[in-house]
């Protein structure tokens, strides 16, 4: 550790509760010395911007994106932020960050100069590294070029409404926003090769033809061809058109019969910005967890260094200890499990046991225990992992003891729900993997399948819903969804619920298109 | 790190956004408001307020598991009692420690605030003033200065420069005056070449071209007077829409509160929407009984007095009142009255008199609403009697007048029969 500051030479860089410009910057570079210098993170450069809380609900009602396109469905969440704001029923995050580069970070105009401390340590260092350096950002996200992108699609889409009329476009939009989220690839797909690379593998197995050219083979007569290797036709069909396809909106826009091409265009907005939020939903843990971790530890060394008061020391704590709050099951503010708590709570136990590790963590993490390198084996966990391979992997007994998990097994066909696991020696496993398949979204999200079409037929889009554990799809939603998908194909569209394991119809919907797009 | 301010840029982007919401939401907010209506006190009508509509119409379906049936593990925080293979009840109604509700947010309502803006434009929605064809214009207000193009003379504070350079380059152009870099660039190829000694054979023609563009150069000016335009301005009387409104209510002793208030929620309403209709409007109240009267609004709704009914008195008030202060031709004129009906006998022939000759033509529309009691019986044919005055009324009522009558018993009627009244009448009224 470098040599601290002791206290009583240092001057707090502010008191009471107001703040400007050079103060930000005074702050930003305190925070900066800490994070980058002490805790070794590694940005982009930050982009501070300055916000009043009428910008930050407009903000909020994009999904966080400041430059998004325009569409009713954000008018209707402003305006529901707004009429909670207002009555106080909701607070307003203090900040938005945006992945790109440079990472913008949204800072309110109404918080006090401890908040935005905390704020640009929590997005600035904590989410910013996080972004930079995860893998799954890394593979999914080009923060590069992000911005242009959004302002393109805003661009294109209020083009198309003159063009096209607003109408046209609000339906063809909803129809898309209903399919987002299966509008994401969720493995690397294969990338259709560019010609060079296609030559050159054309030269290599002629090559490698050539090399191997025996003219006896032309007399052995070949049986195969002519039977049992030929695919049949519909596997055939079903190959030349990629299927099965997960993605439906990819699927749409490179195939629909009727499409036009701006909405094709259009399909493919949505469907690049779905998966620029992907890995933000398979990372909120951790995202949250990374950043609640930073700020704590930055406000911590701040305070400790005599940067800050002891009053904004406290301010920063009560405001840190009600997002980190973890309410039990039973408790009426109960909603579900706080990412940034578990987030948290994770990120010190991992510190903890790197340090002062007890002999059950030496037993569970004999990799890290003891290592006396928190803050690089954090580095190392924040790039590798996201939330469900995290938790699988690096929660601890001693967190599950904690927090109290236990699991509990909802059978329709039982009378009463059945405690299945708690957090005891028989149940760390358990409780441990069900909660990482709670946090797993491709189980989360319903497992939908394009995987038939006959376009020289009568070109009805056959899907399926691999039916897990006997959960079904939400059968209202399910209809309305697909009746938007069949205005999107122009013809007739056939959901099939088959059962996981006896490949058994559970259930089957049907939509047929009522105002088809396209010509 | 950069620190940008953007609180300078105009906020309310979701402004848009928030429209579009409303334009798709319109025929279930309007119902929402029409419901938040009858519950609102008249005079606080044009605020805005918190109305919630059902989340059928402004949802946003995607594929997800239902949240019934099947197996599924929760994992939970907080537990205190419970050890492994406890039972427990199933919570009624997916609430209590099951981690199944989503957000928090009910999906079957939708609430939300409408500015007041918003909330008037759907109370008022479809409704039309008849015959606004007079809207007066009136030079009381101040005339405004409008721009209107430029013209070639002017005072020298009002030369528009951009249009005088435009004009200038043009004839500059046009007359191929030579410009200041063309000029310059010979002046040294001039130089150069004296300076490496060529002969003079070369060099007199390039001075004579040179002496020739310096020429035309100050012949042709940069700016000539003919280059100049002035903004010029034109004086433009704002169009002033104003509106009287004539308030006439029976107060006799045979109107009871009910009926008042009936009137009162009525006359709001129109002032409501004269209001919206017209830049400036008045409101004159005149009740009677036997006697009219002109008074201020808290006696016309408050005070009581008794006495027989007689309406030409406040017919004649009112026109009286209108020839003293609103000349015809600076003013819409409306009125309203409202009554329960009685009306002395030996009168009605003076009252139609009245009206048909002094008031119906300078009008631009007269609403008669007739208050009945809360606990009329819906109306049996034949024990339906009209009342004296409406059958009055009901002579000189025709397609041509700008005159309607209606009936109301309940409260609730009231904005239905305003509605009624005011409706958008394609192509009737021209």
């Amino acid at each position: 550790m470098s040599a601290l500051v002791t206290p009583q030479e240092a001057q707090p860089i502010f008191t009471g509760l107001d703040w400007d410009f050079t103060l930000i910057d005074k702050i930003y570079a305190e925070v900066e010395k800490i994070g980058l210098g002490e805790m070794g993170l590694d940005v982009y450069p930050n982009q501070i911007e300055v916000i009043t809380s009428e910008q930050m609900l407009d903000a909020y009602s994009s999904i966080g994106m400041p430059l998004f396109y325009q569409h009713w469905s954000f008018g209707k969440h402003f305006a529901r932020d707004e009429a909670l704001y207002r009555k106080g029923y909701q607070g307003l995050a203090y900040e938005i960050v945006i992945n790109s580069n440079p990472c913008l970070v949204y800072i309110m105009e109404e918080n006090t100069a401890t908040m935005q401390a905390l704020v640009i340590a929590h997005a600035g260092m904590g989410h910013n590294h996080f972004f930079k350096n995860n893998h799954v950002f890394k593979q999914w996200t080009d923060a590069d070029g992000i911005m242009d992108y959004l302002a393109f699609a805003k661009d294109y889409i209020s083009k198309c409404e003159e063009r096209y009329g607003h109408e046209e476009v609000e339906r063809l939009l909803d129809a898309a926003h209903a399919l987002m989220n299966q509008g994401v690839h969720r493995s690397p797909r294969k990338r259709a090769m560019d010609l060079r690379s296609e030559q050159k593998r054309e030269m290599e197995r002629r090559e490698h033809g050539e090399r191997l050219f025996n003219d006896l083979w032309r007399t052995v007569p070949n049986q195969r061809r002519r039977k049992g290797m030929r695919l049949n036709d519909e596997e055939r069909r079903r190959a030349l058109l990629g299927l099965p396809e997960e993605n439906l909106l990819y699927f749409l826009e490179k195939t629909s019969p009727r499409l036009l091409p701006w909405q094709r265009e259009v399909l493919r907005i949505v469907r690049l910005i779905a998966q620029y939020f992907y890995p933000q939903r398979q990372t909120k843990v951790m995202n949250e967890g990374c950043a609640t971790f930073t700020h704590h530890r930055i406000m911590n060394r701040l305070h400790e260094k005599g940067l800050i008061t002891d009053g904004s020391f406290m301010e920063f704590l009560h405001s840190h200890s009600n997002v980190v709050l973890q309410p039990g099951f039973d408790d009426r503010r109960y909603s579900g499990i706080n990412p940034y708590a578990l987030g948290f709570a994770m990120m010190q136990d991992i510190e903890r046991i790197c340090k002062e590790p007890t002999d059950e963590d030496r037993r569970w993490f004999p990799d890290i225990a003891g290592n006396n390198e928190g803050y690089a084996t954090l580095r190392e966990i924040w790039a590798n992992y996201r939330d469900e391979s995290f938790i699988s992997q690096w929660l601890s007994p001693n967190l599950i003891r904690k927090f109290g998990f236990f699991t509990l097994r909802d059978d329709e066909d039982e009378d009463e729900l059945l405690v299945s696991h708690i957090h005891d020696e028989r149940g760390y496993r358990e409780v441990r993997r069900a909660l990482s398949r709670q946090h797993d979204l491709s189980r989360r999200d319903p497992d939908i399948h394009i995987v038939d079409v006959d376009l020289a037929g009568d070109r009805r889009l056959d899907l399926t819903h691999r039916v897990h554990d006997g959960v079904t799809l939400h059968e209202d939603e399910a209809d309305r969804v697909l009746r938007r998908l069949a205005d999107l194909w122009g013809y007739e569209v056939r959901l099939t619920e088959l059962d996981e394991d006896e490949d058994e119809v559970i259930a089957t919907h049907d939509a047929e298109p009522k105002r088809p797009f396209g010509g | 790190m950069h620190i940008i301010d953007r609180r300078l840029n105009p906020g309310g982007k979701s402004l848009s956004n928030r429209q579009r919401f409303m334009r798709r939401a319109r025929a279930a907010v309007r119902n929402a408001v029409k419901e938040a209506s009858k519950g609102r006190n008249i005079r606080d009508m044009d605020q805005g307020g918190e109305v919630s509509i059902p989340a059928g119409d402004v949802s946003e379906p995607v594929f997800r598991q239902s949240s019934e049936g099947g197996k599924r593990d929760h994992v939970l925080p907080g537990n205190k009692e419970y050890v492994e293979g406890d039972s427990i009840a199933r919570p009624q109604g997916g609430g209590g420690g099951r981690g199944a509700s989503a957000d928090g947010m009910g999906e079957d309502e939708f609430r939300f605030v409408l500015s007041q803006e918003e909330f008037l434009d759907l109370f008022l929605e479809d409704l039309e003033l008849p015959n606004l064809a007079k809207r007066q214009v009136t030079g009381e207000g101040a005339p405004a200065w409008r721009r209107a193009g430029f013209r070639s003379y002017g005072s020298p504070s009002a030369i528009s420069i951009p249009r005088t350079l435009r004009h200038s380059l043009a004839r500059r152009i046009a007359l191929k005056r030579p410009g200041r870099g063309e000029i310059a660039a010979l002046q040294e190829e001039i130089e150069r070449l004296e300076k490496e000694g060529a002969d003079e054979a070369t060099l007199a023609p390039l001075r004579e071209e040179l002496e020739r563009r310096t020429r035309r150069a100050t012949v042709i000016p940069y700016v000539d007077p003919l280059d100049v335009r002035y903004r010029r301005y034109e004086q433009e009387p704002t169009p002033i829409a104003k509106a009287v409104m004539f308030c006439l209510m029976d107060v006799s002793g045979s109107m009871d509160e009910h009926m008042k208030d009936l009137s009162k929620r009525f006359f709001s309403l129109l002032y409501l929407f004269l209001k919206r209709r017209y830049e400036h409007v008045e409101v004159v109240f005149i009740r009677h009984a036997h006697m009219a009267q002109e008074v201020d609004e808290e006696t016309f709704f408050h005070s009581r007095e008794t006495g027989g009914t007689v309406v030409s008195t406040a017919l004649a008030e009112m026109v009286k009142i209108l020839q003293e202060r609103y000349p015809l031709e600076s003013w819409n004129i409306y009125a309203a009255q409202s009554s329960d009906g009685d009306n002395t006998a030996s009168d009605n022939p003076r009252s139609l008199a009245l009206l048909t000759e002094s008031i119906l033509p300078v009008v631009q529309y007269y609403a008669y609403l007739e208050v009945g009691s809360d606990d009329a019986q819906p109306a049996m044919p034949g024990t339906d009697r009209p009342t004296n005055l409406w059958r009055a009324y009901e002579l000189i009522v025709g397609p041509k007048v700008p005159m309607s009558m209606r009936k109301v018993n309940h409260r609730r009627d009231i904005y239905p029969v305003f509605r009624e009244l005011f409706q958008r009448q394609e192509a009737v009224t021209v």
